[in-house]
């Protein structure tokens, strides 16, 4: 099966997007998170690169960087047992429910 | 048990490379599996990231070469020099030796 880091060789039509864009905060909570997991089971390279790699291909080449290093996050946090997959969609379910609140409460001008 | 895997090859040894389907996580790119190349350097001896990648202890560490590929082989249609090389760390697993 084809990987999606696994690509010397393969055909490219659409060049590589090299453009920049602003650093989102949560992208930085989660470069932090990485750091305070600790090291071996939960965070090493290894780990950190088969989660990655092991995002099927069609939903890797529509993701941003950071969205692929959350991803592979979670999946090593659900493969060691640290949390569930529905314990993950719940708390995002919750703090999505939270943010709506605020959206209301805030006047635009 | 032992934890360390001895070296099989020296420099000069030629070998092909597996061709069987990594399973998991792998360094052995693709395009390389299969095709023969020669051993240049023994690196040392390093925890297998194939374990590593799933928590493991990456024991027995395995001799990771350097080797070396013809880039007219890799690739068919190849354009560049006809002496262009290609260098790769391989893990000793992924290797077979190959007779002259």
């Amino acid at each position: 099966m084809e990987k999606p880091h696994d690509r010397g060789g393969w055909d490219i039509t659409d060049p590589i997007d090299q453009g920049e864009h602003p650093v989102m905060d949560w992208e930085r909570r989660l470069a932090a998170l990485g750091r305070v997991l600790p090291p071996g089971r939960f965070m090493s390279t290894d780990v950190s690169r088969r989660g990655i790699e092991s995002i099927p291909l069609d939903q890797y080449s529509t993701m941003a960087y950071w969205e692929r290093r959350l991803v592979g996050m979670e999946t090593r946090l659900v493969d060691q047992g640290l949390l569930t997959a529905e314990e993950i969609d719940q708390k995002a379910a919750e703090l999505e429910a939270g943010w709506s609140v605020l959206d209301e409460q805030i006047d635009l001008p | 048990m032992s934890r360390l895997t001895f070296p099989k090859y020296q420099p000069g040894d030629r070998v092909r490379v597996s061709s069987k389907p990594a399973k998991g996580h792998s360094r052995t790119p693709r395009y390389v599996q299969g095709m023969p190349g020669v051993i240049r350097k023994l690196h040392g001896s390093f925890r297998n990231p194939e374990s590593l990648a799933y928590g493991g202890s990456g024991t027995p560490r395995q001799p990771l070469y350097l080797v070396e590929f013809e880039q007219s082989e890799l690739w068919a249609l190849y354009q560049g020099a006809a002496v262009d090389k290609l260098w790769i760390d391989l893990y000793q697993h992924w290797l077979e030796p190959l007779e002259d």
